[in-house]
C-alpha cells in the first residue's frame, strides 16, 4: 500500500497541457531524426539495389530483390585491403605518436612548476589559431627536401612532436589530479619519470582514450594530408581511394555507395562502442574546464 | 653557521632546484618544443618569405617584393574564390548555429529517449568526411537523388538542379554542413544543461512566457557556446575544403561556384605550383581569419556572460 502511493505520487499524471507539450516534443524529435537518418538510409539502400532500380524514377525507396552485386565489384575496382591497412598504419603511428608525445609535454605543463611554461602553453594555444595553408607549401617543400614525398612520414611523424588540442585535453585532466598522489611517490624515491609512467599515466586513462579516439578519427578521415604526400597508389589510404573511385566510376552509384557503406561502418560501430567517450570529448571540447 | 650564511645555502638550494625543475621540465616539453620549431615556427616563416618571391619548386625562390600581393587584387578567381568563402559562412554558420541550439532545445526538455534522439542527430558527423560527400553527391543528383524526390513528393515538380547548377551547388553544400551539426548540439546541449532550473522557475512564477524566458535565462547562460561555434564555425567556413574537392574533383565547378579560398589556394600551390603566390594567399587568409576572429570577440565581449563567479 505505502509502496504504491509513493509510486502514485512520483508518476503523477502530466497535465493536459504538460502531455499535449510532450507529445509535440517527441513528434518534432522523431521528425527531425527521420530527416537526419534519411542520408544514411539512402547510402545502405543503394548500396543493395540494382542498377535497373538505381537509375529508376522516381528513386526506389524499398529495393526488392536485394543485390550484393555492388559490394563484389565496387570492391574488386580498388585494392581495398591494402587502403584499409595503409589507413590503419598510419592511424596507428599517428595515436601512438600524439599519445606518447602529448601525454609528456601535458605532464611537464601541469605538474612540473618550472620557469617559462606559461609562455611554451600559450604559444601552442597560438598555435591552434594557425591555419594549416599558412604551413602548408613550407612544410611540403621541407618534406620533399628530406626525401619524405610518397611516403607515410610526413603524415605520422609531426604526431610525435605533440599537437596543440590533445596538450590542452590531457593537461586539463593531469591539473585534476591530486598533488598528494604525486607528493607521497616522490618521497617514496620516485623520479619525475617515474610519476609520468607510474602514477599520471596509469590515471589518465579516460583522457588518453579520448585523444586516442579523436586521434584514430582524424587519420581516418584525413584527405587534404594524403592528398598532399601520397602520389604511389600502393600508397593511398581509403579516403584517397574513396575519392578517386567517385571520380572514374561515378557513374556507377551503386558500387560506390557499396564502398562508401564499407569505409562508414566500421567507424559507426567504433562510435556506439565508445559513445560516452565520444560525446564527453566533443563536449569537453568547448569552453568548460 | 650564521643566520644569513644559513639562508644563502637555502636560497641556493631552492634556486638549484628551480634550475633542475627547468630542465626537467624542458626534458618532457622536448617534443612540443622541437615540434614548434620545426614544423610550426620554420615553415611561418618560410611561407612569409615565400610570400615575397617567385617560387616554382623546381627553381630556388627568387625574391619579388609584393607582387604577389598586387597580383592577387588583378585576379578575377581571388575575389570569386572570397565571394563564395563569404557566402558558405554568411549561410552555413548561422543557420548551422540555429539548428544545432534548436535541436539541443527540443533534447534538453527532459524528454525521454535523450541518448537515442541525440545519437541520431550526432551520427552523421561521425561518417568520414570523404564518404559523407560522396554520398550527397548522390543524395544530391537532380534525376535521381533522394532529395528531389522528397521534394517532388511535397510537390516541387523540378527540383534544383544541385551540383549541376551554379546557383545551386553553394546551397548544396551548405545543406550538407547543416546535416554535420552534431559537433556543435553537443556543446550547447552540454551548456544547456548547466543553467540553473531555479532560474527557469522563478522566471516562470514572475509570469515570464517562454520566449522571454528563452531570452532572458537561456540565451545568457549559452552565450559563451554560442561564441565559440560562431569563432569555430568561421575559422572553418574558410578553411573549408574537403567536401568541396571532393565533390567536384577538385576543380570548383561548376563555373567556379565552389571555388572556395582554400580550394582554390590548394590548386594555385599543388596544380599550378605557384607556391610563392600560395603562400601569399595563405598569410591573407590568417589575416582575414585573424580580423573576423578579433571582430566577433571584441563585439560579443559585452554579450557574452561567463558564469557568476567568473
Amino acid at each position: 500500500m505505502a509502496a504504491s502511493s509513493r509510486v502514485a505520487l512520483r508518476r503523477r499524471p502530466p497535465s493536459p497541457a504538460r502531455l499535449v507539450a510532450l507529445t509535440l516534443n517527441h513528434a518534432a524529435l522523431i521528425a527531425m531524426s527521420i530527416i537526419f537518418l534519411i542520408p544514411l538510409y539512402w547510402l545502405i539502400s543503394s548500396s543493395v539495389k540494382t542498377d535497373a532500380q538505381i537509375h529508376a524514377w522516381p528513386p526506389v525507396w524499398f529495393p526488392s530483390p536485394m543485390t550484393m552485386e555492388n559490394y563484389q565489384k565496387g570492391l574488386s575496382f580498388i585494392p581495398f585491403p591494402r587502403m584499409l591497412g595503409n589507413t590503419l598504419t598510419i592511424a596507428l603511428f599517428s595515436v601512438l605518436g600524439t599519445v606518447c608525445s602529448c601525454s609528456m609535454v601535458a605532464y611537464s605543463l601541469s605538474m612540473i612548476p618550472w620557469k617559462g611554461r606559461d609562455v611554451l602553453f600559450y604559444t601552442l594555444l597560438g598555435t591552434m589559431m594557425l591555419p594549416g595553408q599558412v604551413t602548408m607549401v613550407p612544410l611540403f617543400v621541407l618534406f620533399a627536401r628530406m626525401g619524405w614525398v610518397d611516403s607515410f612520414a610526413p603524415l605520422t611523424v609531426p604526431h610525435f612532436f605533440g599537437g596543440a588540442f590533445a596538450i590542452f585535453l590531457m593537461r586539463q585532466f593531469f591539473l585534476g589530479i591530486p598533488k598528494d598522489l604525486s607528493e607521497a611517490a616522490r618521497i617514496d624515491g620516485c623520479g619525475p619519470w617515474g610519476i609520468y609512467a607510474r602514477i599520471v599515466m596509469p590515471l589518465s586513462k579516460p583522457v588518453l582514450a579520448t585523444v586516442a579516439l579523436f586521434g584514430f578519427l582524424g587519420a581516418w578521415n584525413d584527405y587534404m594530408g594524403p592528398l598532399i604526400y601520397l602520389a604511389n597508389p600502393e600508397r593511398f589510404t581509403l579516403s584517397l581511394g574513396l575519392a578517386m573511385f567517385n571520380s572514374q566510376y561515378g557513374s556507377f552509384p551503386g558500387q560506390l555507395m557499396a564502398v562508401t557503406t564499407v569505409m562508414t561502418v566500421p567507424i559507426l560501430v567504433l562510435f556506439f562502442l565508445t559513445q560516452r567517450t565520444f560525446i564527453q570529448g566533443m563536449s569537453r571540447s568547448g569552453i568548460k574546464g | 653557521m650564521s643566520a644569513r650564511e644559513l639562508q644563502l645555502s637555502v636560497g641556493s638550494g631552492a634556486a638549484r632546484r628551480a634550475r633542475e625543475r627547468v630542465w626537467t621540465g624542458l626534458a618532457f616539453a622536448a617534443p612540443a618544443i622541437v615540434g614548434l620549431l620545426w614544423f610550426t615556427a620554420f615553415p611561418v616563416i618560410s611561407s612569409l618569405y615565400y610570400s615575397f618571391c617567385n617560387y616554382r619548386v623546381l627553381k630556388p625562390p627568387v625574391f619579388i617584393g609584393g607582387g604577389n600581393y598586387r597580383r592577387l587584387f588583378e585576379d578575377p578567381l581571388f575575389f570569386t574564390s572570397l565571394w563564395n568563402t563569404a557566402y558558405y559562412a554568411a549561410f552555413a554558420v548561422p543557420l548551422g548555429i540555429v539548428l544545432a541550439l534548436a535541436l539541443a532545445m527540443l533534447l534538453n526538455t527532459g524528454v525521454r529517449g535523450l541518448a537515442i534522439y541525440r545519437t541520431c542527430f550526432y551520427v552523421p558527423s561521425v561518417v568520414p568526411i570523404v564518404a559523407s560527400a560522396v554520398l550527397w553527391i548522390w543524395l544530391l543528383s537532380p534525376q535521381e537523388g533522394a532529395v528531389n524526390d522528397l521534394l517532388r513528393m511535397v510537390g516541387v515538380k523540378e527540383g534544383p538542379g544541385w551540383f549541376q547548377s551554379p546557383e545551386w551547388s553553394k546551397p548544396a553544400i551548405i545543406l550538407w554542413s547543416l546535416w554535420n551539426v552534431g559537433g556543435g548540439m553537443v556543446i550547447f546541449l552540454a551548456g544547456l544543461q548547466d543553467v540553473p532550473k531555479e532560474l527557469h522557475e522563478a522566471a516562470a512564477l514572475d509570469g515570464a512566457r517562454p520566449l522571454a524566458q528563452f531570452r532572458n535565462v537561456t540565451l545568457p547562460f549559452i552565450s559563451p557556446q554560442i561564441l565559440f561555434n560562431l569563432v569555430m564555425g568561421l575559422i572553418g567556413a574558410f578553411q573549408f575544403f574537403t567536401p568541396a574537392y571532393v565533390m567536384t574533383n577538385g576543380s570548383g565547378g561548376p563555373v567556379d561556384s565552389t571555388t572556395f579560398y582554400s580550394l582554390y589556394l590548394f590548386n594555385v600551390a599543388f596544380s599550378d605550383f605557384k607556391m610563392g603566390y600560395a603562400c601569399a594567399m595563405a598569410w591573407v587568409l590568417l589575416l582575414v581569419v585573424l580580423s573576423a576572429t578579433t571582430l566577433v570577440l571584441r563585439s560579443s565581449a559585452r554579450l557574452v556572460y561567463y558564469g557568476g563567479d567568473a
